[in-house]
Parts: structure tokens; sequence; C-alpha cells
């Protein structure tokens, strides 16, 4: 007797526990392979699906005694021969010293490496140390929204550009055939009779009657107008609020000769953070970089992030040049627009003035949230540079915007969280 | 083949499959199997999975309870990402060797697919591992899965009890000495849960009463006279029972500073290289039986118009898959396939039973023209493992079929040499050389424990005997003999030794105990 049994409904995912546990295992090896991954990565691929990573195998192999290469004899017994006969010699193939085959190379010696693929989540919570970040979500950030129109059915008066057709030409008609409004063929038949009768020129009586129907029907006509101001229906659009799914981020940085490759690897990763933080909530995200030293332009990637620039330090250009793509490209009542800066707080201190104007005057209120990070090495806490100064007066002036300063990558998300929650939650 | 039924309506048409068609398969491949041929498996199981739990399977060892180690985590890793990017297909089953004989099949499988898979499962593994002797003898059917169950509550507990960590430590340790965990000479009686666990018990009650002679400090009578010291090493690894193979059972029994749990951590990694073991020596023809089984069973249903001819034709189509063998020179070539060496093997011993050559007269007469083939696979099935049974039933015409060649690597010479190809002068040599190739005591390395040195630091000393010269990989080795000093406690040592000549041809020295 068999029995047949329908597994399927089983919980999948025994493995999941043995997967952690491996995982787990492989922590540090696996963080390197994070790491690695992220920099070779660009900013807007971060939040991308599983990542494929290869990690080296050191502890993670599972040694058992077996037999090694190199010496003593091995006989093999291969399938497929074509041409050998007893006696040939074959010279001996390259790799492995194996006899054609895969001898004693089967048994995983050569694993050195090991490859699988983590998930995003799984990505993620490497990637971030394990700091919960789906958490932080529903915090901070109003909803943003805007007045959209909605289609809401038709009105009796509206714009003619808003004139709906088809409604119209409906009530016209149903109002010509209630009023009876004379239609053309007949007019054009009476028209066709009465000339008939008047070239003949008989019947004079029937032709009398003609003429004053054709008149009363020419009355009539003028009387119920082809299209009435009662027919006219317009379509009609109600407001709503509508919650803008776009949003801008502009990276501001520092390229100046003080920043080192350690500042700005920093800076990257902040960047990535708020890129994550913001595509999910936005259904699209687009980035804008900005680097400057005395001067400002807006660059791709690569350029932003590995090409050097030497000039002195300004910050105020580096504004300007924001100013100039948000009103080219980002009308702020269609795109959030975020703002994070990343320098090492340098500025020309005759610049601290124009700063301060421009961004109370044009970039503040621009922006749904301006981050000004400060990558630093360990100088200490007292040493407060120009730019924190100037920014430090914003910031109590109650402006939307934070500021944190950064010595090393483990301090990257304690800094996001903290610029990213809620004064609510603060307390 | 004396029975033949008379029933012309197709099992099914087309490729869905319901739980009323499998049942109907089923029963209909249980006619033949039974009641043509005579089988004798294990009432059946038939369990339906996803792709998903078959990956889940694949990473316990396709058990379907098994106790938690990342070890396993990393081969679903593997197997996971291969499958997701099609480097490698699934196996259409997984069929283990319990009472009832589970076969898990997969429900993305055509109906055809499910037939074939249910008389090579259900039918040809499930008679084999109830009929081998090896089986029978090594493992035991019906207590497996509960024995699977209580090992994970065991280390689950443990986990609770010692830490995770503690755990894993013991069980790397115990994985990495696994090969060297069995028995390899039968053993008394097949235990089930209960005894099991009483023994358990009765172990820790006795160890706990017993002396434990390492710990014996005073000196012994007769210190210093050559003839007593070398008495003294034979009493003492008399009381040892040394020299003894079985790593992990020698370690679980005498390691001094193991906790009970930990010895029946290793117990519980031994009992389960003691299941598998059999199975590495019986590939070739396990998987030859099954794939003999379903052939003879598809071909049967289809002669006797259960099949159709498009289902017949898809059935074919998987079977040759199966049973492909690439040369040595094509890049799909990864070592002889055991299907495809086990069938052509069983083909050749039915041909010749029915259909004998001059040939086979001389070299199987016992076989050649015997008529009844079914009785000279069952006695194979039941009484040979792979090496045997190569060497007793690798007739030629299998060997030229495959155009089987036997390869000598010799280290010290520059190039390989031919030794012998498939014609009258090379048979035996072939024969003799795949069948060692299937030796799994050549495979792996004899390694025993020689003695204990007592008297001094009760250093462990291990032999590795090399039969042919080839001596351990040294890297895993160094890990090997790390994880081992780790559960004995005091530094090890390794000699590798030529077995004819006793020279020592390679030495690991003092490897010490030490936490990672």
């Amino acid at each position: 007797m068999v029995h047949i049994i329908d597994r399927r409904l089983n919980p999948k995912d025994k493995s999941l526990a043995n997967r952690q546990r491996f995982i787990g295992r492989a922590r540090r090896q696996i963080l390197d392979a994070v790491r690695d991954a992220s920099s070779r990565r660009r900013v807007a691929d971060i939040g991308q699906g599983g990542e494929e990573i290869r990690i080296p195998a050191d502890g993670l192999q599972e040694p058992s005694f077996h037999k090694g290469g190199g010496r003593g004899v091995r006989d093999h017994v291969l399938p497929g021969n074509r041409e050998y006969v007893s006696g040939d010699t074959i010279p001996r193939p390259e790799q492995g010293g194996g006899g054609g085959g895969r001898g004693a190379s089967a048994d995983g010696e050569g694993e050195d490496a090991f490859q699988f693929t983590v998930s995003r989540d799984e990505f993620l919570d490497l990637f971030f140390e394990n700091l919960e970040l789906p958490d932080l979500l529903r915090t901070r950030l109003s909803r943003t929204e805007t007045q959209g129109l909605q289609r809401a059915g038709y009105s009796v008066s509206g714009s003619p550009s808003n004139l709906n057709l088809t409604r119209t030409m409906r009530n016209s008609l149903s109002r010509r055939l209630a009023l009876r409004r004379p239609r053309r063929e007949e007019t054009r038949a009476l028209d066709e009779e009465i000339d008939r009768l008047e070239r003949s020129g008989r019947d004079p009586e029937r032709l009398r009657e003609l003429i004053r129907m054709r008149e009363d029907l020419t009355r009539r006509t003028r009387a119920i107008p082809y299209i009435d101001p009662i027919d006219l229906r317009y379509n009609r659009f109600s407001p709503v609020p509508r919650p803008i799914t776009q949003a801008v981020m502009f990276c501001l940085m520092d390229v100046s000769g003080s920043m080192t490759e350690d500042m700005k690897d920093l800076a990257k990763r902040f960047f990535m953070l708020l890129y994550l933080f913001l595509q999910r909530r936005y259904r699209h995200v687009d980035i804008v970089f900005i680097r400057h030293t005395h001067i400002a332009q807006e660059v791709d990637e690569d350029t932003f992030f590995y090409s050097r620039e030497t000039g002195g330090t300004l910050v105020s250009p580096a504004l300007e040049e924001m100013q100039r793509v948000v009103r080219e490209r980002y009308d702020p009542g269609e795109w959030n627009i975020y703002a994070a800066q990343a320098s090492d707080g340098d500025n020309t201190p005759a610049d601290n003035p124009t700063v301060v104007e421009m961004m109370e005057s044009a970039i503040l209120p621009l922006c749904r949230y301006f981050a000004y990070i400060e990558v630093a090495e360990d100088r200490g806490w007292d040493m407060t540079t120009d730019l924190w100064q100037v920014y430090e007066r914003l910031v109590k002036a109650g402006r939307p915007m934070a500021m944190r300063r950064v010595r090393r990558r483990a301090d990257i998300f304690p800094v996001f969280r903290d610029l990213f929650t809620p004064v609510e939650l603060k307390r | 083949m004396t029975q033949v039924l008379h029933q012309d309506r197709p099992l099914y048409t087309g490729a869905d499959w319901d739980y009323a068609l499998i049942k109907k398969a089923y029963d209909a491949i249980e006619a033949v199997a039974v009641g043509e041929m005579g089988l004798d498996p294990y009432p059946g199981q038939v369990e339906i999975i996803s792709s998903e739990q078959m990956l889940d399977a694949y990473a316990s060892m396709g058990m379907p309870v098994f106790y938690r180690h990342w070890s396993f985590g990393k081969h679903f890793a593997r197997d996971e990402m291969y499958y997701r990017k099609g480097m490698t297909g699934l196996a259409y089953e997984i069929v283990i060797n319990s009472n009832p004989c589970l076969c898990y099949i997969m429900e993305e499988n055509t109906m055809t697919l499910q037939t074939l898979v249910m008389a090579h499962a259900a039918f040809g593994h499930s008679h084999f591992f109830k009929n081998n002797q090896l089986f029978r003898s090594w493992t035991d059917a019906e207590s497996i899965l509960d024995y699977l169950e209580f090992a994970k509550g065991y280390v689950a507990r443990c986990e609770e009890r010692y830490g995770q960590r503690e755990v894993e430590r013991v069980l790397d340790a115990a994985h990495a000495l696994m090969t060297h965990g069995v028995h390899r000479y039968p053993r008394r009686q097949p235990l089930n849960l209960q005894e099991e666990m009483d023994r358990r018990r009765a172990r820790v009650r006795h160890e706990e009463q017993t002396f434990n002679d390492l710990w014996r400090t005073l000196p012994q009578k007769g210190d210093g006279d050559g003839e007593a010291i070398a008495a003294g090493v034979r009493d003492r690894r008399q009381a040892l029972g040394l020299p003894e193979e079985n790593l992990l059972y020698f370690l679980e029994k005498r390691a001094p500073k193991l906790e009970h749990w930990q010895r029946e951590i290793l117990r519980i990694v031994r009992m389960v290289s003691q299941y598998f073991y059999p199975q590495k020596q019986t590939k070739v023809m396990n998987e030859g039986c099954a794939t003999a089984v379903h052939y003879h069973i598809m071909t049967r249903l289809h002669e006797t118009g259960r099949l159709t001819d498009g289902a017949f034709m898809e059935f074919l189509h998987h079977h040759t898959n199966v049973v492909f063998q690439p040369g040595f020179d094509d890049p799909r070539y990864s070592g002889i396939n055991p299907y495809a060496l086990g069938f052509h093997i069983l083909q050749d011993l039915k041909r010749m039973a029915l259909e004998p050559t001059e040939e086979d007269r001389r070299w199987f007469p016992d076989i050649a023209g015997s008529g009844d083939f079914l009785a000279v696979w069952k006695h194979a099935w039941a009484e040979y493992r792979d090496e045997s049974f190569i060497l007793q039933f690798l007739g030629p015409k299998v060997m030229r079929d495959l155009r089987l060649f036997a390869l000598r690597d010799d280290a010290r010479e520059p190039h390989l040499t031919v030794e012998a190809i498939h014609d009258d002068a090379g048979y035996r040599e072939v024969r003799r050389a795949l069948s060692a190739q299937y030796d799994l005591a050549r495979h792996e390395p004899d390694i025993q424990v020689v003695d204990v040195d007592l008297a001094g630091d009760r250093r462990l000393i291990l032999e590795h005997r090399t039969q042919d010269g080839r001596l351990l990989s040294e890297p895993d080795a160094h890990r090997v003999l790390a994880h081992l000093a780790r559960l004995w406690g005091y530094p090890v040592r390794l000699y590798e030794v030529d077995a004819r000549s006793e020279a020592v041809l390679n030495e690991y020295g003092d490897v010490e105990p030490r936490e990672d």
C-alpha cells in the first residue's frame, strides 16, 4: 500500500537556520566582500537586488584526510578511447597532475574561494552592519504633497478648451429631437418641391401652402438653435492633493586637495545611504553630483568620486550651481529636493557670509532636508571648522538641516540615523 | 516474463499528473516490478515536493531531518546559486533508505517523469536497499529517521545548554574526521532509538564508575627495562584497543578531556557516517540497479500498451540522458557515470543470459545462456558492492562499448602510460584497474591510531599507511590534525609510513590542541 503525500505546503526554507549559521560564521569574510562590492558599485546601484559575492574559503573549509597529488602511483580507467594502444605514453596534462580526469582534485582540495549569492536584504543588513534600516522609514520626513487635478465628472461651465464635445452634442441632439427642430432633409425636400411647382406653374394653391410651411420651418429653425448654451458640457477637474513621487538628491562635495580618498569613501557611503533611504520613499530618485573647489560644476559619478582637482575652497559656487540645476531641471513643485554635503569643513573665511545668505534665502527654502556631514581626521572635538560654525548658526535657527561629524565607517550609520530621526522620537 | 498483462489502455495521456494518476501508475509499476520481476522493495511512500524543498533536501545530505550546522548552509548557498544560474538542474527525485522507503518527487515533473522516477526510486533503489548485503548489515532502514530526529533534538539541546559555538566546535572537528569514523567490518546488532538512548545512559553511568587508564600516574613496575617497556606498550595498546582505524570511535571512547555530551555528538556523526558508508561503496550498483529496473518496467508498460508511444519517446529521451557517458576528452566529461556503467553491465548480463556469444561462454560460463537474467541480477544486487561487482561482472563487450582504457600516472615518470585498452590482452587489466578505482580502501587513506604516550604527555600517535606511495594532501591534513588535537586535548602526531617497507615517508610534528 503506497502513501502519496503532498509536501509542497510544508514550510520551505528548512535550511534557513543553517544558512544563517553559515552567514554568521562567514561574517568577517562576507563583510569584506560586501565592502569590496560596495566600493565597486555606483551610488544608485546600492539598493539593487542580490549580490553575488566571492569569499575566501578561509575558516570555511571542511577539511578531511585525503590523498594529495604529486607522489606515488595512480591508475585511472577512462572511457572513450580513440587511438591509444597499450604502451602509449601521453604527456602529463598541465594542471592538477591528474590523468586526464579529475582524479584527486574532485574532493575539494582546490577550494580556496567560495561563491554564492546574498539576497538584497542580507546585503543591506551586512552593509549597514546589522542596523535595522527599515525601522527608520516610518519616521521623519512628512510626505510631500502637491495639488494635482483629477477628472471629476462634467460641469455646465468652463473654459472652451475643456468642452466635452460628445456630451454637448448628445444634449443638443436630444433637445433638437424633443423640440422638433426641422431637419435639413425636411427643408431640402420642401425646397425641391416648391422649386418644381414654381417651374411648372401648376397648382398655385399647393405652392402657397408649401411656401407657408417653408416659412414656418425657417422660423422654427431660427428659434431652436442647433447648439444652445444649455447643451454645453465641460470636463470638470477638481483639485486633489497628490504626493510627489520623485525626488532629487544633490550630492555636494569638496574635492580640494585636503579631502583624502578615505574621506571621499566615507562621503560615498553616506550618499549611498541617503540614496537608499530616499529610494524607499519615492518612486523615482535622481542624483546630481556637484563637486567644488573654488569653482563648482556638475559632474558624473566617476568624476565626482575619483578624479582629483586642485584649487582653493569656496562653498558658495557649489550652492550656486545647485540653484542653477534646480532652476533648469527640477521644479520644486514637482520634485522633493534633498541635499547632502560632505566636506572637511574648510572654507575661505571671506565666503562665509555669502554662504549664510545663500543658504537662508535660496537653498534651504528649496530643500526638504539639507544634511551636512563633516568628514574629518581625528583631531578632537574642540576644533570647529569655518563651515561648521556657519552651519551651526543655521541649525540653531531651526532650519531643516542637520550636521554631524564622521570619522570612521562605523560612524556613518549612527550619524545617519541620528540625522533622520524625528525630534519627537529623540526625546 | 511469465505473466502477460492484457490491458491495452494507456495509463495516462498528456503531461499533467494528479494523485489518482500517480496512484494508478504506481500500481501498474508495482504489478510489473513485484508481479513479473519478483522484486522485493520496502513499502513505498511517495512525497511530492517543490524545487525549493528539493534544494533544502540537498543541503542536508538528502535527509528529511538533520541536525543544524553551518556547513549545510554553505552547501545550500552554493547549490542554490548554481541552480538559479541554470548551471545545474535538480535531481528528479531523492530516495531515502528507510522503511517505508521515502521517495521525493518534484512537482514540476511531467507524468511520464513521475512514472519513470517511481519505477527508478520506489522499486529500483528500494529493492537494492532492502536486499543488498552491505545495507542489510550496516544500516537500519527501520530506525534511521527516528535516530536523525533524536540527533537533531540532542544537538539542539546541547546548543541551548552549552552554546552554539561550543557545539559547532565539536561538530566541525567531528565532520573533519567523518570519513574516518566508520567501522569497516560488520557490527554486531542494529540498534533502535530506545536501545540507543538506554545505552547512552548506561554508557554514561559506566564511564562515571570506571577508571580511565589514561589517568594512571603511578609509575609501573619494570620501567627502564627494554623488554618490559615493549611488553608495556603491548599491554597498553591492547587495553586501549589499538590499533584503531575508526578515529571517531576511538575519540568517543578514549579521549580524556571530552564531556559526555561531546562524546555523544561524536557518536551521532559517526552513526551518520556509518549509515552513508554503504552508499559510498555501491554507487555504480545502486544506480545501475535502479536504472535497469526503470528501463525494464517502462519497456514492459509500453509493450502492454499502458504507455503511449509519445510517453515512451519522452521516457527514452530522459533515459538516454541519464546513461550518457562522454569520453574522457569531452568537455562534458566528469568521471565515469555510475548510471551508465551500472546500466551497461546489467544489460550486458541480460544479453548474455538470453543471447550468448562464443565470447560470453568463455568469460561467463555460468551466466551465458542461462535464460534467467533476473536471477543473475538479483544475485548480483544482493551479494556485491561496486568493487567486487565490477571485478565479477564487467564483460569484454561493455569495455569495448565504453572504450575503456587504463592509464597509469606515476609521479616519478614525466608522462602517463597507457597500461591496457579494450582488447584481448587488456580486458583483465582494465577490469582490475576499474575495480580498484571503486575500492574505498584504496581511495581513502588508511589512518589508524597506533599509540598513546601514556607515561609522557599523553601524545596521540597516528599512522597513515600508504600502499601506492601517495601521501596526504598537506594543508587539509594540518587542519584535520588541529581538529583532532582539539578533541583529544593533548598533542597529536602523524607519521606517514610506506606499508611495504615500513619506511617513514613524512611526519606531522606535534600538533598542539588550540582553541581558535
